[in-house]
């Protein structure tokens, strides 16, 4: 007869990276969909080239490293990196953006710093920072959230302007913009909440005036607090099935509702107040599916208070004193670089070395 | 910060720790089997942490039930005994119980059905005698503990002073086993009985009994025990304990319901739990005062006090989805496992796992022959179905999921890349050591990465190097140890020749001192009155200034000039005391300075108590004698004066 041998434990809790990253998909649902009915087809257009795209790279990528491919896309990684980057540029983006995105994501990010595991930044963050920077005007141009636009694109508008940056009747996206601003919202440059506040507080305006606008109503915005509302529902699924702890979540969250009540004790005319911070931009999907990337976040938990409450603040900062409207990406690959040493600093004092015993 | 536990003390909570599926039916469901005698018998002469005894049987021999097999070695050994009575039909290398299918010496001896015994000798009454005695008795009973490494329980008792609290382990925490708790079901009295005899010997105040919260009927056989045990227990005859420490031991058990969290039957954790208290690192729980006996050891304990009978038997756990009838069983120490996996309907599959132990530190083995030892508590045959085999390794999503399992609040996560990377420093810095292999971190790893295996690999390792170190080490120590020695019988010799020759001077110049000391009496005699007066207390100064009593002696003995003495005064005074004991230390050395000093020695006590003038002289003739020796003083002597000096002014 012969054996098997194994070593201890010859149990194990059957819950695989990949299993964990199809919850991660599943949990995104609620926000895709909510992103999707506001903003249109652009937004699986981009989801799906995105996924093409991560996957081939992620292949290259381990025939290069002389891995197989077959055991490492088995883990799912790419496909999560892929998702979050194409739900985070704006539907209409040309292709290319994304493309160029996520090749930076895949390629760079994670295996030039040796493949899942070992990157110290979040990938698509990362990604999503590179085409901010290099590609700011595609990367600003959100369309307004369909119900203030006069007309929503079509799906062929959609991936016409996806691929051509034409519709079919060979109107630009800014053209669009244009027809849609010029008949309904005289003063939107840009289309998302927190941009808007930030132009309109930076020419001068108070923030009751700039709260003025049509896109205001609700919590936080048309659109965009459904949008938040969907992810904050996933990442409830995600705490639920204990795919993520509550640490990041609920220190993120509470470092930047922290901030910004203090900010509208102190200036309330000139710094947006809590609900505007909670449910505006992509702060939902930051605390639940970016910060919570395990690779690049801290491991312990007290670090992860740490790593989290650091996010919080360094949205809110950036949020109101930076250049940029929204500022999860910087504020996470900031905290990203804090990683070792906060881990350096949060060790857990093993059993038996605690210092009053001796 | 003694330990105290009550009934309704808080509980504590250890770090991390899993859920794992328990699985103890169907195993526990049953009363513990008693399988017919097997074919053979495989007795190890190893089987506990110690050296192994000597042999005392030959092949041939026909032994009987409980028969000693070895002598134990020198160190506290433990004897193996024949488990029952029959022939010994060889004595042979046979496959050991280890995860390396290592082979030992082993005694097979084919069981005759009889059961013959040999003479048992119960200590009917151990409260006569002494703990030594008592532990001598269990030694030779073969009893170890039975939940962990089968350390010697005579050892570990002896060893642990100053217990507060007896902690009798019943938590048996690993999924699958449920040998501990058929046990307490069936045998809480006898239990309680061998636990009260460990307390008796530790002199521990108090007795603890702890069982997870997933043993409702163990629980409940011990409350009835308990119960029954206060009704007929006589506390007030309780002064014949050994230690007549009656007073302050408290023979009412408690029994703890511990919440069911793996690892929480590991003797660190559950001693967090129950006190809160964490053993320090390198250290054992006696160092808080705390021991741990598992409760089939207590049942050892009371077989082998009560009944004489040696350890020879304990209850195994027969389970897992390709064994038909699970269950828990009596087995002989020696039965081949196979033995008792055909008792229970074992049906293996391809490929079949058999693991000895539990599903989280148990190891799966490679030779159905292995025998039952002392620390077997289980074996199981799982179906792959019903745990699946480890899959491939993936890599590290760095999730920290393993970190938040551990009990010991390790990074398992960097443990792991340490490991992998062979950075012995690092995984020292980062406390491999205190690794208990629980497993759980390897349990919840989604990246299925073998963490423990990881972990035993590198410790394998640090235990080798640390050996060839010792190694190095040792033969470096002997090598200098053997330079260190020629190079002191050198000195030596040359230090006797030099201290004959100083002997032969010292002598001569003691004679010398002799004459001269006499000679210029008075004038000295007038400079020390002098001095005397000018110090305005001339009896003490002088006095203490005789080399023969200390400062505070002379100060005593007149009291009358004790009152107004300044401290710089009282200071120099000492000081010349010190000097003066210092050379009479050096005299002394000196054996003719020696009978020198004896034969003034009478005069000055004489003069003491007498008058200052009488006392001056005898002062100032003890201070030429001891400036001629201090002419002659090495300057190891001087060294000597000055620290004695310091010694004299804090006396003064
Ligand atoms: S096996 Fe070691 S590292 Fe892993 S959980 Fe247990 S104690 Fe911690
Ligand atoms: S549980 Fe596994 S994958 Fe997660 S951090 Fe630990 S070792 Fe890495």
């Amino acid at each position: 007869m012969s054996f098997y041998i194994a070593s201890s434990p010859h149990h194990h809790q059957r819950r695989t990276t990949a299993k964990l990253m199809q919850w991660v998909l599943i949990a995104m649902l609620p926000g895709f969909l909510a992103q999707l009915y506001f903003f249109g087809w652009g937004v699986i257009l981009q989801l799906l080239l995105a996924i093409a795209v991560a996957l081939a790279a992620e292949s290259l990528c381990l025939l290069a490293r002389d891995r197989a491919p077959s055991t490492g896309l088995q883990d799912n990684t790419a496909i999560v990196t892929a998702a979050l980057l194409a739900v985070s540029i704006p539907p209409l983006a040309p292709w290319w953006i994304i493309v160029i995105g996520t090749l930076f994501s895949i390629v760079v990010v994670k295996h030039l710093f040796g493949g899942v595991g070992h990157n110290i930044f979040n990938p698509a963050m990362a990604g999503y920072v590179v085409l901010l920077i290099s590609f700011p005007v595609q990367m600003t141009a959100w369309m307004p959230p369909t119900g203030l636009a006069t007309q929503a694109p079509s799906f062929i508008d959609s991936l016409y302007l996806f691929l051509f940056q034409f519709t079919s009747e060979g109107f630009s996206l800014e053209q669009m913009r244009r027809v849609d601003t010029g008949a309904m919202l005289d003063a939107v440059v840009m289309a998302t909440p927190l941009d808007h506040l930030k132009t309109q507080l930076s020419q001068g305006a108070t923030l009751s005036e700039a709260m003025q606008h049509p896109q205001f109503t609700g919590l936080a915005g048309m659109g965009w607090q459904w949008v938040n509302l969907g992810y904050l529902l996933g990442g409830l699924l995600l705490l639920q099935q204990r795919i993520i702890q509550w640490h990041i979540p609920v220190a993120l969250i509470a470092s930047l509702a922290f901030c910004a009540l203090l900010g509208s004790i102190l200036a309330p005319d000139y710094l947006p107040g809590l609900s505007i911070h909670l449910f505006s931009g992509a702060t939902m999907f930051a605390a639940f599916f970016i910060a919570t990337d395990p690779v690049s976040a801290a491991t312990s938990s007290k670090g992860k208070l740490i790593y989290a409450g650091l996010i919080g603040v360094l949205i809110y900062v950036i949020r109101s004193y930076g250049g940029y409207p929204d500022a999860v990406a910087f504020a996470v690959l900031l905290a990203n670089l804090c990683v070792p040493v906060i881990d350096q600093y949060t060790r857990p004092v093993t059993y038996g070395h605690r210092k009053e015993q001796g | 910060m003694a330990v105290e536990i009550s009934a309704t003390s808080k509980l504590w909570r250890f770090p991390g720790g899993i859920h794992p599926p328990e699985r103890k039916a169907p195993a526990n469901l049953n009363n513990i089997q008693r399988f017919p005698l097997p074919p053979m018998l495989f007795i190890p002469l190893h089987q506990h942490i110690g050296e192994d005894g000597e042999l005392c049987v030959a092949v041939g021999d026909y032994v009987l039930k409980g028969q000693p097999l070895t002598i134990p070695g020198v160190n506290n050994g433990l004897p193996v005994h024949a488990t029952t009575s029959g022939t010994i039909t060889a004595i042979h290398e046979h496959p050991l119980n280890h995860p390396s299918g290592l082979t030992g010496l082993t005694v097979c001896l084919e069981p005759d059905g009889k059961e013959a015994w040999y003479p048992r000798q119960p200590l009917n009454n151990m409260d006569a005698l002494s703990q030594r005695e008592v532990l001598q008795h269990l030694q030779a009973m073969g009893i170890a503990g039975l939940g962990g490494a089968g350390f010697p329980t005579a050892r570990k008792v002896a060893g642990a002073k100053n217990i507060d609290v007896l902690i009798i382990n019943g938590v048996e925490c690993e999924p699958y086993i449920a040998s501990d708790d058929r046990l307490m079901r069936e045998h809480a009295k006898e239990i309680l009985a061998g636990s009260h005899i460990l307390q008796k010997l530790t002199f521990a105040k108090q007795l603890v009994i702890a069982i997870e919260d997933n043993k409702p009927e163990a629980a409940a056989a011990f409350r009835e025990a308990i119960e029954q045990f206060s009704v007929t227990a006589d506390f007030s005859a309780d002064g014949a304990d050994p230690a007549g420490s009656a007073a302050r031991t408290n023979r009412q058990p408690i029994l703890k319901i511990v919440p069911t969290r793996y690892p929480s039957g590991g003797e660190k954790q559950l001693i967090q739990v129950l006190t809160g208290k964490q053993v320090p690192v390198r250290g054992l729980p006696a160092d808080i005062g705390i021991l741990m006996q598992n409760v089939a050891t207590a049942y050892a304990v009371e077989r082998a006090v009560n009944h004489g009978e040696p350890l020879l038997e304990r209850v195994v756990t027969i389970t897992g989805e390709a064994v038909k009838n699970p269950g828990t069983a009596w087995a002989l120490l020696g039965t081949p496992i196979d033995y008792l996996l055909a008792q229970s309907g074992f049906k293996p599959g391809k490929k079949q796992r058999v693991i000895m132990g539990g599903p989280m530190m148990g190891f799966t083995v490679t030779n159905l022959q292995i025998p039952v030892i002392k620390t077997t508590n289980c074996v199981l045959a799982p179906t792959h179905k019903e745990l699946t085999p480890p899959q491939a390794e993936m890599a590290c999503i760095r999730c920290g999921a393993c970190e938040i399992a551990c009990p010991a609040s390790l990074l398992p996560q960097q443990l792991q890349w340490l490991a992998k990377a062979q950075d012995y420093a690092g995984l020292k810095q980062h406390h491999l050591a205190d690794c208990i292999e629980c497993g759980a971190c390897a349990y919840v790893c989604p990246s299925q990465i073998p963490l423990v295996q990881y972990y035993r690999q590198a410790k394998a390792e640090i235990r080798e190097q640390t050996i060839e170190q010792q190694k190095s080490e040792i033969a470096r120590q002997r090598f200098e140890a053997r330079q260190a020695r020629l190079e002191r019988e050198k000195e030596e010799r040359l230090e006797k020749h030099r201290k004959a020759a100083e002997a032969r001077k010292a002598a001569q110049a003691a004679r010398q001192s002799e004459a001269t000391a006499t000679e210029q009496d008075p004038v000295k005699a007038a400079l020390a009155r002098v001095k005397a007066k000018k110090a305005q207390q001339t009896a003490p100064a002088a006095n203490t200034e005789s080399p023969q009593g200390p400062a505070g002696s002379a100060s005593q003995t007149t009291p009358e000039h004790k009152v107004d003495q300044k401290t710089d005064q009282k200071d120099a005074v000492a000081a010349a005391v010190a000097r003066a004991k210092a050379k009479k230390a050096e005299r002394d050395r000196l054996a003719q300075a020696e009978n020198n000093n004896e034969a003034e020695k009478p005069i000055a006590a004489k003069n003491a108590p007498d008058h200052d003038k009488k006392d001056a002289v005898a002062a100032a003739v003890a201070r030429a004698k001891a400036k001629k020796a201090e002419r002659e003083r090495l300057a190891q002597a001087e060294n000597n004066a000055s620290t004695t000096n310091t010694k004299g002014s804090d006396n003064g």
